[in-house]
C-alpha cells in the first residue's frame, strides 16, 4: 500500500495534482448546490409576480 | 414523428427536460472517473522515460482538453444569443463559464506539477502555458463582467461579444505547439497519425476525458437551471415547480 502512494517517489507530485483537480470539482459541486438552494429560497419568498407573463411565453 | 427543437429554446420547456438528463450525466461521469482512475494509477504501467510521474496526463489532458472544448460552446452560445436573442443561449453561455474556468485551473495546476519532476520547474513562459492562463483569465473576465453589470440582458450582450473576441486565443493555444519552439510537448493523439503511446494509457486517457465531459455537462445543466430560477423569478412557471412550492 505505501509502495502504491509512494508511486516510485513521484508521490508528492501525483498526489498534489490528483488532490488538488479533486478538491476543485468538490468546491464547484458545494458553492452550486448551496447557490441553488438560496437562488429557490428566495423564488419562493417572491412568488408570481401579478403583472408577469404566462408560463412558456417568450419574453 | 418531428421534434420540434424550438419548444426547447425556452426556458419553461427546457427546466424540466435538463432536470431529466442531469442524473444520467452524472451517474456517467461517476463510473467512467471510478474506472478511469483505476486505469491510471494501477492498470497502467510504469513509463520507461518518465516513471510514475506521467499519471498526472489522465486529469492533465482531459482537463485541458475541455477547457478549451468548453470555451467554443460557451463562444457558440453567445453567438446564438447575439444573434437571435434568445435567453436559453445566453443562460447557457453563463451556466459553461465557471466550469471552464475550474477546468483551466485544473489544467494549469496538474502541469505545473507534471512539469516539475519532468522539466525541473513548475512554471516556464512557453507559448502553450501563457496562452493557456491567457484562457483562465478570460473565463474570469467574463465571469467578472457579467457580476459588473446589473441588466441581465445587457450583461448578456457584453459577455457575448467578450467570449466571441476570446475565440481568437483558442487556435493559438492548439497549435502553440507548433507554431513556436516550446518546452510543453507536441501532441501525442492526432487525428492523422496512430497515437504515440500504450494502448491502456490511451484507454484510460480516454475513459477520463469522457469522465470529464460528462461531469461539465452534468454542472453545466444543473447551473443553468439555478440560474433560470434566479433570472426567471416571478415568473409564473417558477412559482408553480414543484421545488419552489414545497419549502
Amino acid at each position: 500500500m505505501s509502495t502504491f502512494f509512494a508511486m516510485n517517489g513521484y508521490g508528492f507530485y501525483i498526489w498534489c495534482a490528483y488532490g488538488a483537480a479533486a478538491l476543485a470539482l468538490v468546491v464547484e459541486l458545494l458553492v452550486l448546490r448551496s447557490r441553488r438552494r438560496s437562488v429557490l429560497a428566495e423564488a419562493r419568498l417572491t412568488g408570481p409576480d401579478s403583472a408577469t407573463v404566462p408560463a412558456g411565453v417568450t419574453r | 414523428m418531428t421534434l420540434n427543437w424550438f419548444r426547447y429554446a425556452s426556458p419553461a420547456t427546457f427546466y424540466p427536460l435538463a432536470g431529466k438528463m442531469i442524473p444520467w450525466f452524472a451517474w456517467a461521469a461517476g463510473v467512467l472517473a471510478a474506472v478511469g482512475i483505476y486505469i491510471g494509477l494501477v492498470v497502467a504501467p510504469t513509463d520507461f522515460q518518465q516513471g510514475d510521474a506521467y499519471r498526472i496526463i489522465f486529469i492533465h489532458v482531459p482537463a485541458a482538453w475541455l477547457s478549451m472544448f468548453l470555451y467554443v460552446v460557451m463562444a457558440c452560445w453567445s453567438a446564438l444569443a447575439l444573434g437571435f436573442n434568445t435567453r436559453l443561449s445566453a443562460m447557457m453561455a453563463q451556466a459553461i463559464a465557471p466550469t471552464g474556468a475550474l477546468m483551466t485551473f485544473i489544467a494549469l495546476w496538474t502541469g505545473a506539477f507534471w512539469g516539475r519532476p519532468t522539466w525541473g520547474t513548475y512554471w516556464a513562459w512557453d507559448a502553450r502555458m501563457t496562452s493557456e492562463l491567457i484562457l483562465l483569465f478570460l473565463y474570469l473576465g467574463i465571469i467578472a463582467l457579467r457580476h459588473a453589470i446589473d441588466d441581465p440582458r445587457r450583461a448578456d450582450r457584453a459577455c457575448g461579444v467578450l467570449a466571441l473576441t476570446g475565440v481568437v486565443n483558442i487556435p493559438i493555444i492548439y497549435f502553440s505547439v507548433q507554431w513556436w519552439n516550446t518546452l510543453h510537448q507536441g501532441s501525442t493523439i492526432s487525428m492523422t497519425k496512430a497515437p504515440a503511446m500504450a494502448a491502456i494509457m490511451l484507454t484510460g486517457m480516454l475513459i477520463m476525458s469522457f469522465a470529464a465531459w460528462f461531469y461539465a455537462i452534468a454542472v453545466a445543466l444543473v447551473r443553468v437551471r439555478t440560474i433560470m430560477i434566479e433570472r426567471e423569478r416571478g415568473a409564473a412557471w417558477i412559482a408553480e415547480l414543484a421545488e419552489v412550492r414545497n419549502a
